[in-house]
């Protein structure tokens, strides 16, 4: 089974790379982008085949290294 | 007193801040990662600078993983002294052994200059040869020192004095200018400057051997 974890800075956690690239498509004349904020993707290939173990796997994971909860949030797809 | 120097894959500052330790007098050993346990005796670990594991994932992401890691948290369960420079402090973060996170500098700049730091507090063995408010001037050399802790976890630092550095014009977009915070038991310090690349009049000024004299002397008293 493959996962998706989707890694991003909290709500209210400044991010100043995606205001960077904010000002960077404004420059280039891409108006109306009120906000960027840029995060990663991190995909797993699993041996595990049960949904709710690979789920339970993968947010240990999350929790563990993938994401670091102080400042960052975590979404899991399993594909 | 005996001081444990970690290296990791992608550390730059082990040797001198195992040069910071023995010029204030300690006994240094220095321990490669995969060690599962620090060397018997061991009173402080300095955990140094760098890029370990290349600063993939996050800062001090892989290294607060590591072997040794787990000895450094044994090592601070039961009170034991730990110092983190740098990369070190993004480690000590991302261990859990001292609250908040080291963020991408505001600038995006990666930023290599002395600096000036007001010492906030000098309630520590590692700060207690300075006296409160003194300027010191030590070296930065990061990209991600943006200091950033929920705004309890701010309160809670400013409210049982732990923060222990101030920078005197913040380079970095920390918040409350904070450079270097303590644990709650304060024998763990991180800090974003490097201490221990001013430790000789000949290469940068002295200011930062205060620190390690303050550790040798406050351990000894402990």
């Amino acid at each position: 089974m493959k996962a998706r974890v989707t890694v991003m800075l909290k709500p209210g956690v400044l991010d100043v790379q995606g205001e960077a690239v904010r000002h960077a498509l404004g420059g280039l004349g891409f108006a109306g982008v009120n906000g960027v904020r840029q995060g990663k993707v991190i995909e797993l290939d699993l041996a595990e085949s049960d949904r709710a173990k690979a789920e339970a796997a993968v947010t240990a994971m999350c929790e563990k290294l993938l994401a670091n909860t102080v400042i960052e949030s975590y979404r899991i797809e399993l594909l | 007193m005996k001081a444990a120097v970690v290296t990791f894959p992608g550390s730059n500052c082990d040797r001198d801040l195992a040069e910071g330790f023995a010029r204030a007098g300690f006994d240094v050993a220095r321990v490669w990662h995969k060690e599962t346990e620090l060397p018997a005796g061991t009173d402080v670990v300095g955990v140094p600078g760098g890029f370990s594991f290349g600063d993939y994932l996050r800062c001090g992401a892989i290294a607060a993983q590591s072997p040794i890691a787990r000895a450094i948290a044994v090592h601070a369960g039961r009170g034991g002294y730990v110092l983190g420079i740098c990369n070190g402090f993004q480690v000590l973060t991302e261990m859990r052994l001292l609250p908040g996170a080291l963020m991408r500098n505001a600038g995006l700049k990666f930023l290599c200059k002395t600096v000036t730091l007001k010492v906030a507090t000098t309630d520590s063995a590692f700060t207690s040869a300075y006296a409160r408010g003194q300027a010191i001037d030590i070296p930065i050399a990061h990209h991600d020192g943006n200091y950033t802790v929920d705004a309890e976890g701010l309160a809670r630092l400013k409210g049982e004095d732990r923060i222990a550095f101030t920078y005197v014009q913040n380079p970095n977009g920390a918040m409350a200018d904070i450079a270097g915070v303590l644990s709650d038991n304060r024998r763990v310090l991180g800090m974003m400057p490097h201490p221990e690349r001013a430790v000789d009049p000949a290469t940068g000024g002295s200011d930062g051997l205060g620190l390690f004299r303050s550790l040798l002397g406050g351990m000894a008293l402990a």
